[in-house]
């Protein structure tokens, strides 16, 4: 049984991580901690898991129910942190007008209220449909759409406002 | 021109941008939005963004995966964060009794019973206020929770009958102990939502039959030995309240 769980659960590992790091605001340590409370607790409950169901839609299940129930609950929100410093990558030429900046998009992402983060996140960065991401997040359907639709009016917002004079839509 | 199309929901304006919308009513919306250049710009700026997230969080998938991650899921870690920290709890009593006791063996058993209440109050602590996912299988499934907690536990148990005492069983759970195999959790509560929960594992250090009480936080706890397994249960009730729960438990596991 542990080989077979071992080859199943270990491909998703890493799209786990990108998620409770993004989650916890790039706390790597609490974020790993989440992954493997959730590893744990999919181990023990691996014969509730209904085969051949959506392995991925349910690990994301329990991170999502022990982030809820556990994590955010416990930690009071953290300052908002500088994302350059974890994403050095993201650095982008200041004259590349022509798209959206990644850091105001993330920084607008990680300024919004938790559910509509979770949403945006589950649908855009993880690829879940509306069906799997109201399943994780135990929400109905038209909770997701309107928590999506919200979470994206309000980042567009925020990146206008934050946009430097040249990469402001000329309307 | 526009008119033959209807203008589109929001739900469908969103799944544009997600790539998930119907291809035939795709064409619509599109041709809609032609019309349109103020919500034309909005569903341009959310795919944008959307774009703008794939690029921004697409290198943390790289990552190399830490060891502890990988030893979790080969099942070689019982012991989750959250429940770490009980332990490390106990280690700090463990130390403090150390200094006390001379006798080896009493350190052993004291060390080992303050590792068991710290899981049991820590497990009580973190289910109780669960509504949704307070236990893992109902009451309804009793006679399947019985069966599969006691072939966990290699033990036979029950799921003591409280409802003399006011208590009706809402359920039960598998937990990680710290210095056992698997540990069982039954969760009781009175119509008022006043929760108990009694924790079962089996007693791998030899404690001696005894019946003890301990309090922590606002939670008060009975624990006991009673032939190969170890009892803990626990409550915010007053003591008295708690002590006839536990007798009534300890009186349907008689060995």
């Amino acid at each position: 049984m542990a080989r077979a769980s071992f080859d199943l659960i270990e491909p998703h590992i890493p799209s786990l991580r990108r998620y409770a790091l993004v989650l916890l605001r790039h706390d790597e340590q609490r974020a790993d901690d989440l992954v493997q409370d959730c590893l744990v607790r999919a181990l023990s409950r691996w014969h509730l898991w209904r085969r051949p169901g959506n392995l991925r839609a349910w690990l994301f299940t329990i991170l999502h129910n022990i982030y809820v129930n556990d994590v955010a609950r416990a930690a009071a929100r953290p300052d908002v942190v500088e994302i350059q410093d974890y994403f050095p990558a993201m650095a982008v030429p200041p004259n590349q007008a022509d798209r959206i900046q990644l850091r105001e998009v993330v920084t607008a992402i990680q300024g919004l209220p938790d559910e509509q983060r979770q949403t945006l996140l589950l649908v855009t960065m993880e690829g879940f449909s509306y069906d799997e991401t109201a399943d994780i997040t135990g929400v109905p359907i038209g909770t997701v759409m309107s928590r999506l639709s919200r979470a994206r009016d309000k980042v567009r917002g925020s990146v206008a406002e934050d946009a430097p004079p040249r990469g402001r839509r000329v309307t | 021109m526009n008119d033959v199309v209807n203008s589109p929901l929001e739900n469908e304006i969103q799944a544009l941008v997600d790539g998930r919308l119907d291809p035939a009513r795709r064409v619509e919306v599109e041709a809609w939005l032609a019309a349109h250049p103020d919500e034309a710009a909005r569903v341009r700026d959310m795919s944008a963004q959307r774009a703008a997230v794939e690029d921004a969080f697409s290198g943390l998938l790289d990552r190399p995966v830490p060891a502890r991650l990988r030893s979790a899921v080969e099942g070689r870690v019982q012991t989750a964060p959250v429940w770490r920290m009980a332990a490390m709890v106990a280690l700090v009593v463990v130390g403090a009794a150390g200094g006390w006791f001379a006798n080896e063996t009493l350190t052993a058993h004291t060390s080992a019973t303050a590792m068991l209440t710290n899981d049991a109050l820590r497990a009580h602590s973190l289910f109780v206020r669960e509504k949704r996912h307070a236990v893992e299988v109902t009451a309804q499934e009793e006679a399947h929770l019985v069966t599969w907690l006691s072939r966990r536990l290699q033990a036979e148990l029950v799921a003591p009958n409280l409802e003399n005492e006011g208590y009706r069983l809402v359920g039960g759970r598998i937990l990680p102990a710290s210095d056992a195999g698997p540990a069982a959790q039954f969760m009781y509560e009175t119509p008022d939502g006043e929760r108990v929960t009694l924790y079962i594992e089996q007693d791998t250090v030899g404690r001696e039959v005894g019946f003890r009480f301990t309090e922590h936080d606002g939670l008060s706890a009975f624990w006991w030995k009673d032939g190969p397994l170890v009892y803990v249960l626990t409550g915010a009730a007053p003591r008295e309240e708690l002590l006839g729960l536990a007798r009534a438990t300890k009186a349907q596991f008689a060995s």
